[in-house]
């Protein structure tokens, strides 16, 4: 006990310290009529800790360089332009906030990653209520930490993924909140490599060019209560282990190559309370194991799940599949994963004891979604006559169907959320 | 007026008609008489156009049939068994006829169906009509748009002898009026005072095609029947 | 030739059986509807009676209908009327009514229910099918002068186009597995109406990216406006097809 109050006198201290510095801070306007027209000129003359108010208007200054721990705030969102050529805002020390642009213009390159906010090897920056219009990259972290990036809207003009770039990208970072930020017209609209323990939340990541999240060799994050809405592919998160996601919504990724969800190398993870609504595959799961995917709802997808062979020991309990065109693909007959006490509403099976669990197994899948997997071109034939003899007769004596994928406990009523 | 040439027609191994070659002109009332299955009904249907001859071809007023069918408005066909869509009523049928064959603006004749009195059982459905009921409707549409030509398959049976003499009646009518007749009957005492000439069918084949007068003078026999009936057992011994 | 088309439909309007289809199409339309909340499982409901009900109702009547007006037919050919008219009237006077029974049944509560493009497509294929299929039996009732026999091959024909064909298909499909198929299933589906129009409603189904996920060419190829037009032409040619056949054969018949 006397350890801790000792570290809580300390901490005191150091708070005191905090606040009373920018207490004796100097604050600086910019405006483009004003003394100070350079938004780089007024950094260059104040000293750290020092607050920057930007006044409205349009400021065209090629890069501007942040070097020391300074405030930037920005009134009814002054423009930073980069006019098609420069990054427009590099952040270069710890401790900066950047708040209330609108940084638009960021210069293109298929061999320079050319952003509109960079942060360059940087500790606890905040960037926040800022509009990005027409960048390459929006906002783009490298060998960063305890950033936040919070309450931005990313809007590009993506057309093909040669041409276009991340919205929000973090690359070898640690500790990154990235929080309501809305996101669209980019390649990817968050992209994550090598980043750990980070936090992405409430984002809203629509019609991006690839994927609305892509996640690369980046353990031990969270995401939750996103949305992911529209973008080419999905959300891809790969080569990970350690992702909680929690009370996403992933809705109408369509498209050939479209996933809701695209699980690829993950291992440890844990998926609850996520909607999959009308994607193409809610989740496509290759080389997943030892993944938790409890009480999510996959509604109307044209497969729910696509579980190809090479996944195992993943747990599959409590979801509800509902109007999905395939319950369950897969493309090999051993099936090394747990589905149990799920609600599909193909169940066909009675409740003789009445206890809300099906009496009979379910089969999730059917013999015609093992068909078109191993054959697509018999997609031809999909919801004909023939085909629906075909399910039913299967359903009455299975043969062609793996043996042990199956729900023992399906339940009879689906899940209330 | 009509002019068949060599016509053959066989239906599988059956020959029906074997090179039968005849000319029929305006003003003549002809006998087409045979044993049943002599082919007498399916040269009338060559005639009409319902069957296609295999070989040969059929000429009316100059004109090949094949690549025609308008002149079978200058015929009046009366089939030896009427068939007619069951559910409509004779008006209806009556009406229909009228209406497909309005392009003539020739008046309409409706002797027959005053003389047979159809005009009570006008709303009749044609499947609740006697068989002789229904020749009284065919012989009425034969005649009904005063065509050039008759065609009258068997058109006594079946009839009551009221009915017989009407039809006879009317027959011998349109002949004074010109008309080219084409008749078959077994009925042979029917004929006798309509007929001018007489067509023998066998077997497919047609033996001879003279006029009446000729007929009796070859075989020597006053009456039609008798004539005929002495030419068969000739052709059966 | 119009005017014996108008006895035709007079005729079949007569026909209590005609009044029992539509009922039937609307009674399974409008409980489909009803009963589901979302009209698009609604749709997907009715994509089988349009692709199962609609064929066999059309092609029996039809088969029945000539068979039946044996008598009619005969009359009319006696009469100075042209033979490929009269038959052109029948064939006419049957699709009209049999695409009349559908429209009412099925179009009207599609129109209401789903008034988008996957409704208008459902609709254009329910008629175009049941015009197929009426020429479809014209051309079987032209090969044996026997109903009984007729109607056992319109029967046939259509178990052929609804479940026979997809079979021979599937089983060429896993036979020749190995080799790239994807053109020849798009020249397969030209081979049957029914594939054909299922594949074209059910992309309107938004079911194309599920067919995309699987074979893109696929897709592709349906899901251009150049595509679609091929498509419909080739229904098209499944009409003019058999009509011309049969209205040959007709011209040659011995009544």
């Amino acid at each position: 006990m006397k350890s801790i109050s000792k570290y809580y006198h300390w901490l005191t201290c150091a708070l005191i310290v905090m606040i009373t510095l920018p207490a004796q801070a100097k604050t600086w306007r910019v405006s483009p009529k004003g003394k100070l027209p350079s938004v780089q000129q007024a950094i260059d003359l104040a000293s750290p800790g020092d607050t920057i108010v930007v006044e409205h208007g349009i400021y065209k200054e090629k890069t501007i360089t942040v070097t020391k721990p300074l405030y930037l705030l920005g009134i009814n969102y002054p423009v930073l332009d980069g006019e098609r050529k420069h990054e427009v805002l590099a952040i270069k020390s710890s401790r900066v906030t950047v708040e209330g642009f609108l940084v638009q213009h960021s210069g293109y390159s298929s061999y320079n990653d050319i952003a509109g906010i960079r942060v360059y090897n940087s500790r606890l920056v905040t960037i926040k209520n800022n509009k990005l219009f027409d960048t390459f990259f929006g906002i783009y972290t490298q060998h960063a930490a305890n950033c936040t990036i919070t309450g931005n809207e990313l809007q590009s003009k993506a057309v093909t993924e040669l041409n276009s770039a991340n919205g929000i990208h973090c690359w070898k970072s640690d500790s990154m909140h990235i929080v309501g930020n809305k996101i669209s017209g980019h390649r990817d609209g968050i992209y994550f490599e090598f980043v750990t323990n980070s936090l992405i939340e409430k984002n809203y990541s629509a019609g991006n060019v690839r994927y609305g999240l892509h996640f690369m060799f980046s353990h031990d994050d969270k995401y939750v209560e996103n949305e992911f809405f529209n973008n080419g592919a999905g959300v891809a998160v790969m080569f990970s282990r350690g992702v909680t996601m929690i009370g996403n919504t992933f809705r109408e990724n369509w498209g050939g190559a479209a996933y809701g969800l695209l699980l690829k190398e993950i291992s440890d993870s844990r998926m609850e309370h996520n909607r999959f609504l009308k994607n193409t595959v809610g989740i496509f799961m290759e080389g997943t194991s030892r993944m938790k995917i409890v009480s999510n709802d996959f509604d109307n997808n044209g497969w729910a799940m696509r579980v190809q062979a090479s996944c195992s020991e993943n747990e599959i309990v409590g979801n509800n599949f509902r109007g999905n065109t395939f319950d369950v693909g897969t493309n090999g007959s051993l099936v090394l994963n747990t589905f149990n006490g799920n609600y599909w509403d193909k169940y066909e099976g009675y409740d003789l004891d009445r206890n809300g669990t099906g009496d009979v197994p379910y089969r999730p899948v059917s013999l015609y979604s093992m068909i078109a997997e191993r054959n697509p071109a018999t997609m031809m034939l999909f919801r004909s006559f023939m085909v629906s003899l075909l399910d039913k007769s299967e359903k009455i004596i299975p043969g062609a169907t793996p043996e042990n994928l199956k729900d023992e406990r399906p339940q009879m009523r689906p899940f209330k959320r | 007026m009509i002019i068949a040439t060599s016509v053959t027609k066989k239906f599988g191994r059956l020959t029906a008609l074997e090179n039968v070659s005849v000319t029929c002109n305006k003003g003549q009332s002809i006998a087409l008489i045979g044993p049943n299955g002599s082919g007498k009904t399916t040269f009338i249907k060559c005639l009409l156009g319902m069957v296609v001859p295999d070989s040969g071809f059929i000429t009316f007023n100059q004109q090949n049939i094949i690549h025609d069918w308008k002149y079978r408005s200058h015929i009046g066909y009366m089939p030896q068994v009427g068939r007619y869509p069951e559910n409509m009523t004779i008006a209806q049928v009556l009406d229909m006829m009228k209406d497909i064959r309005r392009e003539q603006k020739a008046a309409l004749d409706e002797e027959l169906i005053e003389a047979f009195q159809l005009g009570k059982i006008m709303n009749k459905r044609m499947r609740t009509l006697s068989g002789g009921t229904r020749q009284k409707v065919s012989a009425a549409i034969a005649f009904l748009f005063n065509p050039d030509m008759l065609i009258l398959d068997e058109p006594t049976a079946g009839l009551d002898p009221l009915s017989t003499e009407i039809l006879k009646e009317k027959i011998r009518k349109e002949k004074h009026k010109g008309k080219l007749i084409l008749i078959t009957s077994h009925i042979l005492s029917d004929l006798d005072d309509i007929i001018t000439e007489v067509m023998y069918m066998q077997d497919g084949q047609l033996r001879f095609h003279k006029s009446l007068e000729q007929l009796k003078e070859d075989t020597g026999e006053k009456g039609l029947s008798r004539a005929i009936a002495s030419i068969m057992k000739a052709n059966a011994q | 030739m119009k005017k014996i088309i108008k006895y035709v439909i007079l005729d079949i309007l007569r026909n209590r059986i005609m009044i029992g289809y539509t009922l039937f199409l609307l009674i399974i339309a409008l409980s489909v509807f009803g009963l589901e909340g979302n009209p698009s499982k609604g749709v997907l409901s009715l994509l089988n009676v349009v692709l199962i009900i609609v064929p066999l109702i059309s092609i029996i009547f039809s088969t029945i209908y000539v068979y039946n007006s044996a008598e009619f037919i005969e009359l009319l050919v006696s009469q100075p009327i042209k033979r490929r008219s009269l038959w052109m009237s029948i064939f006419t006077g049957l699709a009209s009514s049999l695409c009349t029974a559908f429209f009412i049944g099925c179009g009207i509560p599609l129109l209401i229910y789903v008034p988008d493009a996957t409704g208008f497509t459902m609709l254009g294929m329910g008629l175009l099918i049941t015009v197929i299929f009426t020429a479809i039996a014209l051309l079987a009732s032209m090969f044996t002068r026997d109903k009984a026999k007729g109607i056992g091959i319109s029967i046939l024909l259509w178990f052929y186009f609804t479940l026979i064909f997809d079979g021979i298909i599937l089983f060429l499909l896993f036979q020749f597995m190995d080799y790239p198929l994807e053109k020849a299933m798009i020249a397969f589906s030209f081979m049957n109406p029914v594939d054909l129009g299922r594949i074209l409603i059910l992309l309107k189904l938004d079911i194309s990216a599920l067919m995309g996920a699987t074979s893109a060419l696929f897709r592709d190829f349906f899901g251009s406006g150049q595509g679609m037009i091929i498509a419909l032409l080739i229904m098209a040619l499944w009409i003019i097809l058999p009509l011309w056949f049969s209205v040959r054969r007709f011209a040659q018949k011995d009544l």
